[in-house]
């Protein structure tokens, strides 16, 4: 799977004009837009977890495995957010994206790296020409807590550095103050900064705190020209859970259904191992469908993850358990 | 050559390690013959302030579980203590004076003791819950959960038997508990803290202290944090004293009538006493237009 | 991407399937003096099995095993040793329960998944729960010191083999009785483990005595002087026979019997849990299940969507090999329970439903059916009145709260029912108006050993579970007479 070269896709997004009338009238305004949320069918919390905690059961061995290995190497956003971090660091964790495991030159290289805006220029030099992304958080990460003209500026240092990824925030404060609207136009505006890079919207679902309001949160990204929706930031807990992905995974199955068009989501935070990975996919696979299961459309946003999915990987190949000596630390 | 054994340091069971006082100081226990058996910590009003805290974090997980987990975790006390019972026996023996007879048969009751309260978990909504008959459009049911943290002061007398029936019917209900143990026998009690800590309870749903009850039992008794009390190894006048310490919080206070049989099938005295009822209302019926003249 | 899932199988040699099966009497595995019978795996239509059945001798054997058993021994003990009894039962089953999950699967068709996350479990939480109880029956409210009936007589159905079991001898021994017990005769092999179990915890000889063999066993042994009670869980046909033999004796029964169990979706329902709801309601089990719900209703203003994201969601389900761990739905029990489907679905067709099957593929060997749905169906159609018992959905529409009320009640069933719905005051009218025995509010197939099952009207009568499911195993006949 990882030596098939990927199709260049067109990944942009419909724009309202050409969504069907009713989603397109849900966003005329901030009371339709509410009335459009609230209509949404209610997630309820107990059936939901049974049927997350369902499909964890699966038993995903040899070849099956193998392959969900590489495909989630494949759909791993490398991540550092520290406040320490340097261009070394950045440096290490390209290289690290762009060869994984040098032992196992064939693994699958990572779908991107997610720095600071400022990082990014580091960043794209050393990916240059890997085919590896370059992601990048924006919008007063990861509190979004200031005014939309310092997410607007703080998005374009990002984008005008070369960043091919948006990772925006939205406003938690304003959706659960119920200015629905307000949320909305900032995605919009951002969006537009974004030019031809792509945006992932971050829901913080952990601070969303209901099922409700994730399905209506990821509507709501949608409608305002999401690319990907995003479970977190990874720096409150909780962070991605597989039912709160589960919702996300229904919402762009709807989407698709009602405007066909294919919106992508990312699991963010709190995915450690790569038995948590495969949970993961086998959610996309059965609850979004098989179409899905391609880096354009998911991701994992993490780090630790990627050196168990590199040791799973070996164990499956090898026939033997790995070790964390054998593994690259960056 | 003969073996030369490695004494034990008893020290206090606090969210489910084994730290000693933090005062530093101990006491010693004695078996019935006055000789030394060893010199167990004597815990501080400190101690007890951290194995409140540690109890009200257990209270958090132990609440959380289901009725039938809390039983399964009962049971597996009962049967490690099982394997344990020739240490036990041997225990009492030295530390009471006690036959071989009438310690294995206290020994025996404090597991058929667990067993019994293993078996009340899953059942405490169906004995003291009940689905209220009300005479309006309105589904109601009351339902028993637990009080919160409770302070124990363990009975002397039987130091196994007495020790476990005080805490099993706290803990049963989704309580959990700090418990003095009867000051002269803190080495059976220490050493049934290892049972507890070898049984999946989580930490801090029991801790035990070994010491003084005057000097500990009225921190328990003023403690805001601590919900309930249970008085049983207090003598009269320090219980009127703990118990007006008590009103200050409002807790509720369990006070046996007189000396307790523990060798008797115990009741429901115990477990009632450290539940609250909860009651709940919910509007039902009336599915479609009905003129709303049932209020 | 295409992801197929590799082959899972669960490794069928801890079952340790022996050549064959012997009855438990007495204590003690003996030969029984009836015809052999085989067993079959459902899974690949393979012979898996054999095992001795009873005649009318060893009946009278094991019923008298039984009598002494409670006289002499179990009567006497107190609650609390005879609760301890049912501890170990209980812990032997967890202890083994891979083994039991194994066992189950190759002998009922039923998927390992369930097998290993609900079947075995749940009947070890059954034990454990009914244990408790033996030395507190002072509590249920039937006065101080209730007294047990005496020999109870057991026969279970094909569908829940050792759960079914467990449903059955828990309480009747936590409540002081004593056991006869048959199970069905293409699911004999789970109960015959559960008797290794039973034995290696010591419980005295004759407490509880299995016999095998078919239902000339099971009309033996209700019907039988020497049992005080009856318990049957079976089809509505076999029970009302049951209750016409009885008629006259005095002695105590409890049925539990067939459903035709309504699952009811309102417009404002939590539609992907919803439709989880009825995929569990109709497809855990293979349909197989007495409070199936197998009748969907759904409001009319959201029918067509809601049958559409159904069927995509059944498309989903994986069918095939029931040891394979990724398999959602099994294997029919029989080739006699597949024919009786099979020809109920060409009623439909012939009555004038639509139906439409999943298209996924069936192995080859095995009684497999792909699950399906009927639409256009009306009350008056038999796939809208009889029980199925297979995975095959009846689906109608209603309007109003009123009219889905009166469409489920509309049945000689009356023992299960689900409601779909997001406001509280809905969920709660409705239970309070449905009639029948367990009412599922936004779920389906929950099950507790606390919470009592049983159904209303032909669905049976007597409870299993909770307080009032031992009460049929205490005699609670507290009327004064004069003679």
């Amino acid at each position: 799977m990882s030596s098939v070269p990927r199709q260049a896709r067109d990944l942009s997004v419909v724009p309202t004009a050409d969504l069907p009338t009713h989603l397109a009238d849900a966003t005329a305004n901030d009371v339709s837009l509410r009335r459009f949320l609230f209509g949404l069918p209610g997630v309820d919390p107990v059936g939901i977890e049974q049927r997350a905690a369902g499909l964890a059961t699966r038993s995903i061995k040899r070849t099956s495995k193998l392959a969900a290995i590489d495909l989630a190497i494949s759909m791993v956003d490398l991540t550092t957010l520290e406040g320490a971090d340097t261009p070394g660091k950045v440096r290490n964790l390209a290289r690290k994206a762009m060869l994984p495991d040098p032992d196992y030159p064939e693994t699958p290289r990572a779908a991107a790296i997610c720095v600071y805006p400022d990082m990014v220029p580091t960043a794209v030099t050393e990916l240059k020409g890997s085919g590896v992304k370059v992601a990048s958080v924006a919008t007063a990460f990861p509190s979004g807590r200031s005014s939309l003209e310092v997410k607007l500026a703080d998005t374009k240092i990002a984008v005008d550095g070369g960043a091919d990824e948006i990772d925006m925030v939205i406003d938690r404060g304003a959706f659960l103050a119920g200015h629905y609207g307000s949320v909305f136009d900032q995605i919009v505006a951002i969006k537009k900064t974004c030019g031809s890079a792509r945006l992932k919207v971050i829901l913080e679902t952990g601070e969303l705190a209901t099922y409700d309001n994730v399905r209506r949160a990821s509507w709501l990204a949608l409608l305002a020209g999401a690319d990907f929706i995003k479970t977190s930031t990874g720096k409150i807990s909780p962070a991605a859970t597989l039912p709160v992905v589960h919702v996300m995974l229904q919402t762009v199955k709807d989407w698709n259904a009602q405007t066909g068009e294919q919106r992508a989501v990312k699991a963010a935070g709190g995915i450690r191992t790569a038995k948590d990975a495969i949970r993961y996919l086998v959610a996309v696979h059965e609850v979004a469908g098989p179409e899905w299961l391609d880096p354009d459309y998911f991701r994992f946003g993490a780090s630790s993850v990627l050196n168990d999915l590199i040791m799973q990987r070996r164990a499956q190949l090898d026939g033997h358990y790995s070790g964390a000596d054998y593994v690259t630390v960056d | 050559m003969s073996h030369l054994a490695v004494t034990k340091t008893y020290k206090l069971f606090i969210g489910g390690a084994f730290p000693r006082s933090e005062s530093g100081r101990t006491y010693q226990a004695r078996d019935d013959d006055g000789n030394f058996m060893a010199n167990a910590a004597l815990a501080s009003r400190k101690d007890l302030r951290d194995a409140v805290v540690a109890a009200r974090k257990g209270y958090a997980a132990w609440s959380k579980a289901t009725a039938y987990n809390r039983g399964q975790v009962i049971y597996r006390l009962a049967e490690m203590l099982e394997s344990r019972k020739a240490e036990f026996v041997e225990l009492i023996m030295i530390s009471t004076g006690a036959s071989t007879k009438t310690a294995t048969a206290e020994v025996n009751a404090s597991i058929d003791r667990l067993v019994h309260y293993a078996g009340w978990t899953d059942k405490l909504a169906a004995v003291l819950g009940s689905s209220n008959p009300v005479s309006s459009p309105y589904f109601s049911y009351s339902t028993p959960e637990a009080t919160g943290v409770v302070g124990i002061l363990a009975p002397t007398g039987t130091p196994l038997l007495g020790l476990i029936s005080v805490i099993a019917p706290v803990i049963t209900g989704g309580n959990a508990c700090v418990a003095v143990a009867a000051e002269h026998d803190p080495c059976v009690a220490i050493t049934f803290a290892e049972v507890i800590a070898t049984s999946d309870v989580p930490a801090g749903v029991i801790n035990i202290l070994t010491g003084k009850i005057t000097e500990l039992a009225p921190h328990l008794a003023g403690h805001a944090d601590v919900n309930a009390l249970d008085l049983t190894g207090a003598d009269a006048e320090l219980r009127t004293s703990l118990e007006q310490s008590a009103s200050e919080t409002v807790k509720r206070v369990y006070v046996p009538k007189g000396v307790p049989d523990f060798t008797a099938a115990p009741g429901i005295a115990r477990l009632r006493a450290f539940l609250e009822i909860k009651t709940v209302w919910h509007p039902t019926g009336a599915l479609s237009l009905s003129g709303g003249t049932a209020y | 991407m295409e992801w197929e899932y590799s082959p899972a199988p669960e490794s069928s040699a801890i079952a340790d399937i022996k050549d064959r099966y012997l009855p438990f009497i007495d204590g003690t595995f003996k030969e029984g003096n009836g015809e052999d019978r085989e067993t079959i795996n459902p899974g690949t239509a393979k012979r898996l099995s054999t095992v001795s059945t009873v005649n009318d001798a060893d009946i009278d054997r094991a019923v008298n095993a039984a009598r002494q058993a409670y006289e002499n021994v179990w009567s006497d003990m107190s609650g609390a040793e005879r609760g301890k009894f049912l501890f170990r039962i209980a812990r032997g089953i967890a202890e083994r329960s891979r083994e039991l999950a194994v066992v189950e699967t190759l002998d009922n068709g039923k998927p390992i998944k369930e097998t290993r996350d609900f079947d075995v479990p749940a009947a070890a939480q059954h034990f454990f729960y009914h244990a408790g109880w033996a030395d507190k029956l002072q509590h249920l409210g039937l006065g101080p010191a209730p007294r047990p009936l005496g020999v109870a007589g057991q026969v279970i159905p094909w569908n829940f083999p050792l759960l079914m079991a467990a449903w059955k001898i828990a309480p009747a021994l936590a409540a002081g009785n004593t056991v006869v017990i048959k199970p069905a005769e293409t699911t004999p092999l789970s109960i015959l483990v559960l008797a290794e179990i039973i034995a290696d915890a010591d419980l005295p000889p004759g407490v509880v005595n299995i016999v095998t063999g078919a239902g000339d066993v099971g009309s033996t042994l209700v019907n039988h002087r020497g049992i005080d009670k009856v318990a049957f869980t079976g089809s509505t046909a076999v029970g009302r026979r049951i209750q016409r033999e009885l008629a006259g004796t005095g002695r105590k029964i409890t049925l539990e019997l067939g459903g035709k169990g309504a699952n009811i979706i309102f417009d404002d329902a939590a539609q992907d849990q919803a439709v989880e709801g009825i995929i569990n309601g109709i497809f855990f089990n293979q349909g197989q299940v007495c409070c199936a719900g197998s009748r969907l209703l759904v409001q009319e203003s959201i029918a067509e969507e809601f049958t559409e994201r159904l069927k995509q969601r059944i498309e989903t389900l994986r069918v095939g090999d029931p040891m394979d761990k990724n398999t959602d739905v099994g294997a029919i029990n029989s080739e006699a329970q597949l024919d009786r489907i099979t020809a109920l679905m060409k009623a439909g067709i012939a009555e004038g439903a639509e139906l439409w099957s999943s298209s996924c593929p069936l192995p080859k060997n095995g009684f497999y059916l792909s699950p399906s749905i009927f639409t256009n169906a009306t009350p008056s159609m038999r796939i809208a009145r009889e029980e199925i018992f297979g995975p095959v959905l009846t689906t109608m529409t209603f309007r109003t709260p009123d009219e889905a009320v009166s469409k489920a009640n509309n049945s000689p069933y009356g023992l299960s029912a689900g409601v779909w719905t997001e406001k509280g005051s809905r969920a709660m009218g409705m239970a309070a108006a449905l009639r029948a025995g367990v009412i599922w509010d936004n779920t389906f197939n929950r099950f507790d050993p606390a919470a009592s099952f049983g159904g209303y009207k032909e669905s049976g009568f007597g409870r299993e579970g909770g307080p009032s499911g031992l009460a049929a195993y205490l005699d609670t006949d507290d009327e004064v007479v004069t003679q």
